[in-house]
Formats: C-alpha cells, structure tokens, sequence
C-alpha cells in the first residue's frame, strides 16, 4: 500500500515538475487562447477545451525526458571530474600502483603498501619489482609496443605470493601508466600444497605406519596366543595411531595457515587476555608434568594487532613444550613486557622453562619442518616435529621476530617480539 | 631522490645504470631461488636453464662497466654522482658474483640427485638459501628506497646465516660418519651451502656499497665473524649419544 502511495505521489510530482518546465509555453498558449476569445469572438464551447488541449500538451513527457536526459549527463560529466585518481585507487581492494613514462611511482593505494610496503611515491618501480618478467612487462608497456600487458608474478620471500599483474596506460596523452595486481596466492598455494602435504605425510606418516604392520604381523603369527604380548602390542598400535592423527591434525593446520593470504589489518589481540587462556587451557597438562606456570606481566594494556586465534596457538605450542620438554626444571615462567628498546616498538613475550636446554647447533634449526633435537624424547612426548614451524609461521605473518636464548643445562627462553603498529 | 641536472640526458645515463642493477638483481635473485628448487625437487632440467642464464648476468655486468666507464669519462662526475657510478660497477660486480655461485649449485644438483636423498637433507640447505634470499631481497629493496636507515639488519640476518651454516655443517658431517656412502653427495651439499653463506656475504657488501654511495661514509666497521665450523673437528661433531 505503502509503496503503491509513494509511486502515486511520484507520479503527482514528475506531472507537477512537467506543467513547471513548460510553464512560459503553457502561459502564451493561455494568452492566445484568449485574445482569440476576446478579438474574434470564439464561443465559450471552444475556448473550454482548447484551454484543455493545451494543459494535455504540457503534461507530454516528450519535453521533460529530453531535460531530464540533458541534467544526467551533466551530472556524470561533473561527477567524474571532480572524481579524484587518489579515490578511486583508494577503492580498489587490489593492490594498484600508478606511474609515469620514467617508471617512478605516481601514487599506490592502502593495499599496494600493504601487500609490498617500502614503496613511496618517487620510487623507481623497476628497482623495487625486479624479477626478470616485470621487468619485461614494464618495458613493454612503456616502450608503447603494447596498449597493456598482462603477466604472472610471484614473490617468495617473506610469505609466497604469486599475483596475476596487468599494466596498462591511463587515458590519452596522460604518459600515466597503471600497474593492478590480482592475487592468485590462494590457487597456486591449494597446488603447492597438496604437493607438499603428500611428501611431508608419506615421509612422516611411513615410519608409524610400518611399525603397526610389523605388530599386526606379530600379532597373527608368533604371538598369536599370548595374550599378555597381545595387550602390549595393542597398545602400542594405539599410540601409534595417535600419533599419526595428531601428526594429520598438525599437518593440515600447517596447511591451512599456508594458504590464508597476508594478515587483515586492523583487528587487535589483548595479548594479557589470550596468554592468560593459554595458561588456563594448559593447566592440565602442567600438573601431570608436575610444573608450576608463573606469570610476570606488564602493567596497563598490552594490545597488539594481530589475529587472535593464530596467537594463541602460538602461545599453546610454545607453553606446551616448555611444559613437556621443561619438565625437569619444575617451572616455568611466562612474562609480557613491553620491548621498547629495540628498533620497532612492540610488545615481547618470553615463555622460559629451566630444563635442560638446547644444544647451540640446534638452536637456528628448529623451527624447520620435522627438525628434531632429540628424535627419542620428541617421540615420547607425543611431538609431530611441527609445532615450531607452524609457530615460525605465523609470526612471519604478523611481521614478528621469535628469538630463541638456551644455555645446556639452564633452560631455554623463547621470545616473540610483537611489532605494536 | 636525485639532484636535478642541467643535462637531463645525465639523469637519464644515471637511471639507466640503477635500472640495469635493479634487472642484474631480479635476474640473479631468480637464479639462485631456481638453482636450490632444482636441488630440492631434483630437477636437472631446472638447472640446466640455471646455469644458460649465468650468460645474461656475465652480459649486464660488461655492460655495467662500460657505460659506468663511458659516464666517467664523459661528464667527470663529483660527489653524490661518482659514488653512484663507482657503486654500481661494484654492485654489478658482487650481483654477477651471486649468479656464479648458483649457478655454481645448478651444476652440482646431478651428481647429488644420483642416488635419491632423503628429503630431510635438503631442508637445512632450502632454509639456509630462504635466509640468504631474504638478505638480497631486502637490501636490493634498500638500493630503491635508499633507506639506509634500515641497514642494520644485515648485520643479524648475516648472524643469523653464519649460525644456519654451522649447525648445517654438523649434520651433513654426522650423515658422512653414519655411512660413508653418504660422503659423496653430502661433500656436494656442504658445497652448496658454502655457496649459498657466500651469497649472504656478497649481500652484506652491497648493502655497504649502498651506505656509501647514499652517505658518503663507509660503514662502521664489521664485527668478528661467527662462523664457527673452522672449529668444528671429528670428536665435536660425534652424535652425542
């Protein structure tokens, strides 16, 4: 009803808005109709519907739509002048970078210093894109040869990227060149992936697997009909299932982590409030492994930009094997504080455990993939040889450093330096 | 970034030489990333083409040098300028370095995918090349940006390799001492990963040449080296069991 209404009324007002426009063509037929009716003596049976016929021409759109066609082009010619580049590549959610016929950066929008950073107006873009294939678009492109290219480029340090980038001039006679890459990460990496998750699973995966054939070998032969063996050996099969579970788990985590594009900015973690659930959560843990958790945090807030979820897994891995690898020093202490003395402002959590502590020839190496110190004690703790490197990952994504202090013998210290903005 | 000069076509000269450095560097960092992929995925082809693209470098590098001489002599350029033209003939000399030394890897992936090696080998070498790209990476960014502020991280990253290269230097001497049948293709590794910690080096010095030609100050000096496997003998190395 409602909507019915308003249409009426729209209606009522665009008749209104016609009879207005046409209002000096209404008020001369108006007048010639009646000097005709006062000069030459018209009946008043003619002027009645003459003064009809004229209000009907008035309200013929014809008239009106040509005005309202007229208004709207001026609307777009103004609106698209007034339309700024800057806005413009500030809308666009790839990463965009405009230059001109010397290949020096113009302007590049929020996502282009996201996704590349250290690139600032006046910059030359073949210095800082420097892989042979940009080089090749961007000649191409400003040579003239071509109105706009299209190429595949890809970053692999820090985090791999691969973007599908197209440059192409701007207008005519503007010499502005514009450069837009379209991320094709998540593709490429869901390949990649699949490659690795097989090489990584069939290496890791071989040796649990072989051990629980070899049981069940046994188990239908030589032990057939003993059943204190046959207990023993099940058990044994289990553990080695669980460890090929846990050993899936991690390695799909790890995956997953892979094929999330760069951080989102602009979420904040309370890091006070993310470790203090991490403590919570290992709570169990500690007690089977008789270790006590200290806390030692920083006054006021201690927030950082980040991902909550990723965070705290980070801290679970890191409390986890101090927990379990630092057993024997019956402590362990967890400290935040803030790390304004180094370079980059930030916040620094230190998780120190006072066990035996790393070898120093270990100490670079153990945030690879399956690097183990120890294989034997990383077995009987249940570790799947991952969890520093998904650590290592994630604080590569949020631009954080992961510093490692052992001493044989005193315990080791892991920090995590958080850059604060 | 550059003071403007009355002949534009100086400016021109100077842009054209960073431009070619800036090719030289994509070009070299490409190889070396390709080199030690052909190492991991055992792919003679990969570095095949390694070692045809060593020519392109060898080329930018007399290239380099030739302009570089032909300024020299032409605009008897001072200060900020005859830095930047003595930088780039040094930059250009360490980048066609990098490219010699993986090439140098290229050419060892045959004999070390002869027998097929355990994956685990080659992720020391694969993290160890990730460090030293990282280090080139990031001081080629500096050459664009001439940030020199931000320097001082090849200085840890430089640690950080020297560290990598001597625990790697442990383990593949352990794999030699389990069975000698390992000795062959782990003497071709340790190889590869001196090659790889030389890029690190070749790094650090561009990063120095950069300071200079920004500041016009050689950079403070170094501090004592960390690499320790000059240390590092049979007893030591023994798997401590």
């Amino acid at each position: 009803m409602t909507d019915l209404g308003a249409e009426q009324k729209g209606t009522g007002q665009a008749m209104a808005a016609r009879l207005w426009n046409s209002r000096w063509l209404l008020a001369a037929g108006v007048v010639a109709v009646l000097i005709a009716y006062g000069f030459a003596g018209i009946s008043a049976y003619v002027l009645v519907p003459a003064l009809l016929l004229l209000l009907a021409a008035a309200i013929l759109p014809a008239a009106g739509v040509r005005h309202s066609a007229e208004s709207a082009g001026a609307i777009e010619a103004m609106g698209l002048q007034r339309l700024s580049g800057e806005y413009l590549a500030a809308a666009v959610a790839d990463p965009l970078i405009i230059f001109d016929q010397a290949a020096t950066i113009v302007h590049a929008n929020a996502a282009a210093f996201a996704a590349f950073g250290g690139i600032a107006p006046g910059i030359s873009l073949p210095l800082k894109f420097r892989a042979p294939e940009m080089q090749a678009l961007l000649d191409s492109v400003l040579s003239g040869t071509v109105a706009s290219d299209v190429v595949d480029y890809t970053e692999k340090l820090p985090v791999e990227r691969a973007y599908r980038v197209s440059a192409s001039s701007v207008g005519h006679g503007t010499d502005l060149y514009v450069l837009v890459f379209k991320d094709q990460s998540e593709a490429r990496r869901i390949d990649r992936m699949r490659a690795d998750f097989i090489a990584n699973a069939s290496h890791e995966l071989r040796t649990p697997l072989a051990s629980i054939a070899g049981f069940i070998e046994t188990l239908r032969g030589p032990a057939r009909n003993d059943p204190a063996a046959r207990e023993q050996f099940l058990q044994i099969m289990q553990n080695q299932t669980g460890r090929m579970a846990r050993l899936i788990d991690d390695l799909l985590s790890l995956s997953r982590l892979e094929m999330k594009p760069y951080l989102r900015p602009g979420t904040e973690v309370d890091l006070r409030q993310t470790v203090d659930s991490v403590i919570d959560s290992l709570g169990p843990l500690a007690r089977e492994n008789n270790v006590a958790i200290e806390r030692d945090f920083a006054k006021g807030p201690l927030d950082v930009p980040g991902d909550r979820d990723e965070l705290f897994q980070v801290f679970e891995n890191l409390l986890e094997n101090a927990c379990k690898y630092g057993q024997s020093g019956g402590r362990v202490v967890v400290s935040i504080a803030r790390g304004d003395d180094g370079s980059e402002p930030g916040i620094d959590v230190t998780i120190r455990d006072f066990g035996p502590g790393i070898p120093e020839e270990h100490i670079p190496r153990i945030t690879e993939r399956f690097y183990r110190v120890d294989v034997e004690t990383s077995r009987t703790q249940k570790g799947t040889g991952l969890g520093l490197s998904i650590v290592k990952h994630i604080l590569t994504r949020h631009n954080a450093r992961l510093t490692i202090r052992s001493e044989v013998g005193k315990g080791a210290a892991f920090s995590v330096h958080l850059p604060a903005h | 970034m550059q003071s403007v000069h009355t002949m534009s076509a100086f400016d021109e000269e100077l842009k054209y030489l960073s431009k070619r450095i800036a090719a030289m560097g994509g070009h070299a960092e490409r190889m070396v990333e390709q080199a030690v992929a052909a190492l991991v995925n055992a792919d003679p082809g990969l570095a095949q083409k390694v070692i045809r693209d060593d020519l392109v470098l060898d080329e930018g590098q007399r290239e380099i040098d030739d302009k570089a001489i032909i300024i020299i002599a032409k605009r008897q350029p001072m200060a900020t300028d005859l830095r930047e033209i003595v930088g780039a003939i040094r930059i250009s000399a360490d980048l066609e370095r990098v490219g010699d030394l993986g090439k140098n890897v290229a050419k060892r992936v045959v004999a070390v995918i002869d027998g097929r090696q355990p994956t685990s080998l080659f992720r020391g070498l694969e993290a160890l090349a990730n460090l030293a790209l990282t280090q080139l990476k990031e001081v080629l960014d500096v050459y664009a940006s001439r940030s020199v502020d931000k320097i001082g991280f090849v200085r840890d990253r430089d640690d950080q390799i020297d560290a990598m290269y001597t625990s790697l230097f442990r383990e593949l001497l352990t794999y030699m001492m389990e069975d000698p049948r390992n000795i062959t293709p782990c003497t071709h590794l340790l190889f590869c990963a001196k090659n790889i910690e030389r890029i690190g080096d070749h790094a650090t010095n561009i990063a120095e040449t950069i300071y200079y030609i920004v500041t016009g100050d050689q950079m403070p000096p170094d501090r004592p080296k960390s690499d320790k496997t000059d240390k590092i003998g049979l007893p030591a190395a023994l798997p401590v069991k």
